[in-house]
């Protein structure tokens, strides 16, 4: 076990230099580098750089040596935790993006909350009621909930609930709490807001996990061992939740790998259609205003999110299914 | 008598060829044959897209901005019912108190819509020249949206058909893109298996480990911007596949894994034959019917990918016209609010993604010898 264990480890960190070096490549992208179009924005409001300044600036981020260098000195500054200035905020990239990364991640472990919740019944009943009126009326619902792109259904939520109740989904606090401290009032005015990103990022991965669950189910009941619990006695659903559902249940620990990169590209979209202070729409902005070290921040902190999650993932299904086998 | 007849029934089953098996058990998947006609229609639309368009999709009108959806009143001018829809055209009329344009259909004027009329002149494959079109109402003064217009006094109609032609095509390229890299890269891992097998299965790993929306969009938003439609619609094209060619070469390394140790690929090899040969000559016949599955199924990712990235606005910009740039215009609770016609785009993208999802599965069970 800790052979694997070290085995997962080992890759979780090359996958993780790889994505640093992409992150560092998008940072890289946009022709002429971060500080002259810095330099330009600051002159063009009148503010006057010297060439001392511009030397020093230059300095600091490493930009007169060769690009292997400027990605060392990057990933070393990234690692104690500085992670650049965004020229767009005026701030240092760290400030911006605690916050906003705290309540990403309180999107994405609630919406894998709801996906299991919602998930887990739909798929045991559908899969001990097959060929019924339910079970075709789920797995058309989960076809759909499959097709419809997270920030659609964030639309379309959005329309009905303003058409036929009068409120604005948007955002994730209401205007009083916006700017007030944490507090226990705060954190209930979040929950109310909580449920629409919630149920639109959670909504594909429900349907995918709804199949996949019924599919496992549907092996598990036609064996053996489950007739034979049958005849020795034991009630229908002690037969059921015992055994089949136990060994149906992996898929949940197992796609939980590939969930959460969908889970945050999910509400990374949802996000900006919402308006929700997330990564999603500064990561946007980031982009489209070319403040590269925010953005590059974000995509390496977003992926570090993931790969994480996936590390953990795997150690979960290793322990809870003893076929795996410790490669 | 009836022994016969199922003597005659097993005698054509048993001459039937391996297409023709495939093609009679897909005949029997019902969603997945409608969502085939559905399919090629959408295609119909997107590849005649001037044809079926009443209206030009570039051209603006002042005098219907925002407009809603045309109703369609299937009566003659006496109000007896008719096979001949008839159209009113809209009177503009502004709120004094939200200022917002009211439109109400001018009952005096109603105008029959006919088939094949002609209308604004364009070019198709820039070969034919023609001026007709599959309906409109003939008459310049009276136009006919029945999708409504958008903030510019667009036809909807004509513009999500002209937006299908790229939408629709992006995935396809881009599956080819990711089929061609699947097939090279899974295949060889399949093939050789051993060390570079286990390294390929890593590569593969971290690139699913790698959350695709922030790396799609920080990719696109770096592309130059001074580059052409074309430029950029090809760029966002392989950035889609540099993510989705994962699972199509997990598909191709199972299938090679089992089909490496097969007499014909030995023999193959012991004459000698080199690896790429090998792969795309005598392994690849082997599971098309499979591959065309998967592919049929990697589409809609495709589709809702630059439907994604064209809606945040760091993929396709206007005024190249495709699904996600038009539902661009839907992204605020305003225009919703007042012309949820606007949403009408993401309709199409859902029911092509149902359609290709569909169909997918029925290709793949059909092409399964196994199955019942």
């Amino acid at each position: 076990m800790s052979k694997y264990i070290i085995h997962r480890l080992l890759f979780m960190i090359v996958t993780l230099i790889v994505i640093s070096v992409i992150s560092f490549v998008i940072i890289q992208l946009p022709p002429g580098d971060y500080l002259t179009s810095y330099i330009t924005q600051l002159r063009s409001m009148g503010t006057e750089v010297s060439q001392e300044q511009i030397d020093y600036l230059r300095q600091q981020y490493g930009l007169d040596k060769p690009i292997y260098v400027q990605y060392f000195k990057w990933m070393g500054n990234f690692l104690q935790g500085d992670m650049g200035f965004s020229f767009a905020w005026n701030r240092p990239v760290n400030e911006l993006v605690w916050e906003r990364l705290g309540l990403t991640l309180i999107i994405s472990i609630s919406s894998l909350l709801f996906t299991w919740i919602v998930a887990f019944p739909i798929g045991i009943y559908t899969a001990l009621r097959q060929h019924s009126f339910s079970d075709y009326f789920f797995t058309f619902l989960s076809f759909i909930g499959v097709a419809t792109p997270n920030f659609l259904l964030a639309l379309v939520l959005m329309y009905v609930s303003f058409k036929y109740f009068g409120i604005n989904v948007g955002g994730l606090f209401s205007p009083q709490y916006a700017e007030a401290a944490w507090s226990l009032a705060k954190v209930k005015d979040l929950l109310s807001h909580l449920w629409i990103p919630v149920v639109v990022v959670g909504t594909a991965g429900t349907a995918g996990l709804v199949r996949i669950m019924r599919a496992n189910l549907l092996d598990e009941l036609g064996k053996p061992y489950v007739t034979t619990a049958k005849s020795k006695g034991i009630p229908n659903y002690k037969v059921i939740l015992k055994y089949p559902v136990r060994i149906a249940l992996n898929p949940f620990i197992s796609t939980l790998g590939w969930q959460l990169p969908k889970l945050i590209s999910g509400s990374t979209i949802t996000a900006v259609v919402l308006s929700l202070p997330t990564t999603g729409p500064l990561l946007l902005d980031a982009l489209k205003s070319q403040d590269m070290y925010l953005a590059g921040s974000f995509i390496m902190l977003l992926s570090v999110l993931t790969v994480v999650g996936t590390f953990i993932s795997d150690i979960l299904l290793a322990l809870v299914d003893p076929r795996i086998r410790y490669i | 008598m009836n022994n016969k007849n199922d003597d005659t029934y097993e005698n054509e089953i048993y001459a039937a060829s391996q297409k023709e098996l495939i093609w009679m058990r897909f005949k029997k998947h019902k969603l997945a044959m409608a969502a085939g006609i559905i399919l090629i229609l959408m295609y119909t639309l997107a590849i005649f897209a001037p044809f079926f368009s009443p209206h030009d999709p570039y051209q603006r009108s002042v005098s219907y901005k925002q407009a809603p959806p045309q109703e369609l009143h299937f009566q003659d001018k006496e109000g007896n019912f008719s096979l001949q829809p008839i159209v009113y055209p809209y009177n503009k009329e502004i709120d004094m108190e939200t200022f917002k344009d009211i439109y109400m259909e001018d009952k005096s004027n109603p105008t029959s819509v006919k088939l094949f009329v002609e209308g604004y002149e364009y070019e198709l494959f820039g070969l034919f020249k023609s001026d007709i079109h599959l309906f409109g109402t003939g008459n310049k003064n009276v136009p006919i949206h029945i999708f409504g217009t958008d903030d510019l006094g667009r036809d909807l109609f004509a513009r999500i058909i002209h937006g299908a032609r790229i939408s629709l095509s992006i995935g396809l390229i881009g599956v080819a893109v990711s089929l061609f890299l699947g097939i090279l890269i899974g295949g060889i891992g399949g093939y050789f298996g051993g060390k570079i097998d286990l390294f390929i299965q890593r590569v593969i790993e971290l690139v699913r480990s790698i959350p695709q929306l922030p790396l799609w969009m920080g990719l696109s938003a770096a592309l130059p911007s001074n580059w052409s439609a074309i430029q950029i619609y090809l760029a966002i094209t392989i950035i889609l596949s540099l993510m989705s060619w994962t699972s199509l070469a997990r598909v191709v390394r199972g299938r090679f894994l089992s089909l490496r140790e097969e007499e014909f690929v030995i023999a193959a090899r012991l004459m000698g034959r080199n690896p790429l040969e090998i792969i795309f000559i005598h392994m690849l016949p082997s599971f098309l019917s499979h591959i065309i599955a998967s592919l049929t199924l990697a589409i809609p990712g495709m589709i809702l990918g630059e439907t994604a990235l064209s809606f945040l606005g760091i993929g396709l910009q206007a005024p190249v016209i495709s699904w996600g740039v038009l539902l661009q215009k839907a992204q605020n609770l305003y225009t919703i609010a007042n012309a949820p016609w606007m949403m009408l785009p993401g309709l199409f993208v859902i029911i092509t993604v149902l359609a290709f999802n569909f169909l997918g599965d029925g290709i793949r069970d059909a092409a399964d010898p196994y199955s019942k």
